[in-house]
């Protein structure tokens, strides 16, 4: 076990060199490091302070050396617009985005898997045919468009909720949230289910396919033999052994959702990194868009070590290392 | 020598066409009604886009052909010429019906998943090295959402035609490779490719001719469902601002275009663009669907 974690992370940081020697060559030295980094706005003394202050006139690899030193210590340069560290503007945003991709992991949970187990269960009834035909439409649904369908569906034309925003927020323990307050649930409803649509079609088939499977083995038919309940097969026998694919799904979805986000968040304008994304790219903020990079790669590599780490232990069947040869 | 009547008459047809396993998937699909609407509709899309130019009534890209003074008519309204905007116009006075239809065309990136699957054969069938590092780089690429690899490599090298199909090549060709890879290294072990070797044909060949026909299978049925997964991500970034610039045709530019008249009511100019790309996509979708249900002997 203690070989296996150290393994992958190991790997874990191999990928995080990797990208950060990625981003460096596509910002530093593919494009004018000069024109990227430095605003266009400055004078020509600034500029040469500039260049010597980032040793954008050194070689090569000192210049990366110097890139990777300085992304250890948490600095990946100003942003031009905000003026303040790039990091700090990332890490002001994410409460926000995780509050939503939160709500809609949790959409996700109460609506994917019990519609999942029902379609398994009826699979040749009318109801699972028409619940499995509707998620096919889940997930052909473009998700931008979705949300402005929703808008205006429930903003425009029905005037029930907020078309953008976050609405007003409660700080709880320093951080701003939303979900605590009836106005806050408003504003984040229809971002929350147009981030989960996808992600609830996606567990339902899941689910679906893994109670079909369940559903003929030996152990279902020895406890319909016995004579137990076909209620209490469903929730002991079947849901509990389709349940560890579905747990580790929906973990590694919470990566993909924070990513999916971005587009969420530019539709519903959502305050969170997805649109700081958006916006620095309109902006040519460049320092942002690096440090937004590096730190969703640190996110998703901690996101990938633990959901495999979980899946090895919740599942004694996964084998940690390949078998000596 | 002459005598041919005696022997067993050759068969005519392909002995592949007549097993019984061809016949039940095509019946299995045939079976579906869904399936059949679905095909008809990508066959109608797939028309319209062929033929736009004689379809649409004017050209959206051209200029000359736009009048300010028909901007954001609605739908069914008559334009200052007289001819008439069946599904409305966008602010520059673009008819709405041609600017669906030409966008369709820039939304069909077929070509970046055909140079996926070639790039993920290619990088397959080498083994070794090779394939420790391909398969690396897979896991690699794999390892974060598709969205946003595509987003981070637009938004470092800028937009383009040409960077948005950079983009969506380095996000599917991955998938691709690894299902290449695993269906080759089942079919490698097989007789036949070991009497090609024998034969001492050269290894290209064998993998272009032999290989590689035999491996298309399941490559084909995941890249129905990549189709449609190209073009929505396309749309998704050119609706960001991140894809095609702003004077190239794009469905997801259009619906972009759309979405501030949104709040004002205008409702035509994102809609319309948006139900086409939901039918191309939920046509693809459900044939994929059904013809990977139809293959899985479960």
């Amino acid at each position: 076990m203690a070989l296996f974690i150290l393994r992958r992370l190991l790997q874990s940081l191999f990928v995080l060199l990797a990208v950060s020697v990625v981003v460096f060559f596509a910002v530093y030295a593919v494009g004018d490091p000069i024109e990227l980094l430095v605003s266009p706005e400055v004078g020509q003394a600034e500029r040469a302070a500039l260049v010597a202050r980032l040793g954008l006139d050194l070689p090569i690899w000192q210049q990366y050396g110097h890139f990777l030193w300085n992304a250890l210590h948490g600095d990946l340069g100003n942003s031009f617009v905000h003026s303040m560290p790039a990091i700090e503007l990332i890490l002001q945003r994410m409460p926000a985005t995780f509050e939503l991709v939160v709500v809609a992991i949790f959409l996700t949970c109460i609506l994917g898997i019990p519609l999942g187990m029902v379609a398994g269960l009826y699979r040749d009834a009318p109801l699972g045919r028409g619940i499995m035909a509707t998620s096919v439409l889940g997930f052909s649904l473009p998700n931008f468009w979705q949300g402005m369908v929703f808008i205006l569906l429930f903003a425009v034309w029905l005037g029930w909720l907020p078309a953008s925003g976050r609405g007003p927020t409660v700080e709880v323990l320093g951080i701003p949230f939303s979900i605590f307050t009836a106005e806050g649930w408003r504003h984040v409803a229809m971002p929350a289910v147009n981030l989960a649509v996808a992600n609830i079609a996606l567990i339902l088939r899941l689910t679906a396919s893994g109670v079909v499977e369940a559903r003929n083995q030996e152990y279902v038919k020895f406890a319909r033999a016995k004579g137990i309940k076909p209620g209490r097969i469903v929730r002991r026998h079947i849901l509990r052994n389709i349940l560890i694919p579905v747990v580790t799904v929906i973990g590694m979805e919470f990566g993909s959702l924070i990513a999916y986000s971005t587009i969420t968040e530019t539709v519903f304008s959502w305050p969170g990194m997805g649109k700081l994304l958006i916006d620095s790219v309109y902006q040519l903020d460049r320092p942002v868009v690096v440090a937004y990079v590096m730190l969703v790669t640190l996110l998703f590599v901690v996101i990938n070590l633990i959901v495999d780490i979980l899946y090895a232990v919740l599942d004694p069947r996964v084998q940690l290392l390949e078998p000596a040869h | 020598m002459a005598d041919t009547t005696n022997k067993p008459s050759v068969p005519t047809r392909d002995p592949i066409q007549d097993t019984p396993h061809r016949h039940a998937i095509l019946k299995k699909l045939n079976a579906r009604p869904t399936i059949r609407g679905s095909v008809i509709a990508l066959a109608l899309l797939m028309a319209f886009v062929l033929f736009a130019p004689f379809f649409a009534p004017q050209n959206p890209y051209d200029l000359m052909a736009l009048n300010i003074m028909d901007g954001r008519l609605p739908p069914g309204a008559e334009s200052m010429e007289g001819s008439r905007y069946w599904l409305g116009t966008d602010s520059q006075g673009r008819d709405m019906l041609s600017a669906i239809l030409y966008g369709l065309r820039m939304g069909a990136v077929f070509l970046s998943t055909v140079i996926g699957t070639v790039a993920g054969l290619l990088a397959a069938f080498k083994g070794g090295w090779v394939d420790t590092v391909v398969m690396r780089l897979v896991d690699f690429i794999l390892g974060f959402p598709t969205i946003l690899v595509a987003l981070v490599l637009l938004a470092v090298l800028g937009r383009g035609v040409d960077k948005v199909v950079i983009a969506l090549v380095v996000v599917q060709w991955a998938h691709y490779a690894r299902i290449m890879r695993g269906r080759a290294l089942q079919e490698r072990r097989k007789e036949y490719i070991e009497a090609a070797q024998n034969l001492g044909f050269p290894s290209w060949r064998i993998m272009a001719f032999h290989l590689m026909p035999n491996c298309l299978s399941p490559v084909l049925v995941f890249a129905t469902i990549q189709i449609a997964t190209a073009i929505v991500l396309e749309a998704t970034l050119s609706f960001l601002g991140v894809g095609v610039p702003i004077t190239e045709p794009s469905l997801g530019l259009l619906i972009a275009s759309g979405f501030e008249y949104l709040l004002s009511g205008d409702y035509w100019i994102s809609m319309f663009p948006g139900v086409a790309l939901l039918l191309l996509i939920l046509s693809i979708n459900i044939i994929g669907d059904r013809l990977r249900a139809s293959l899985d002997p479960r």
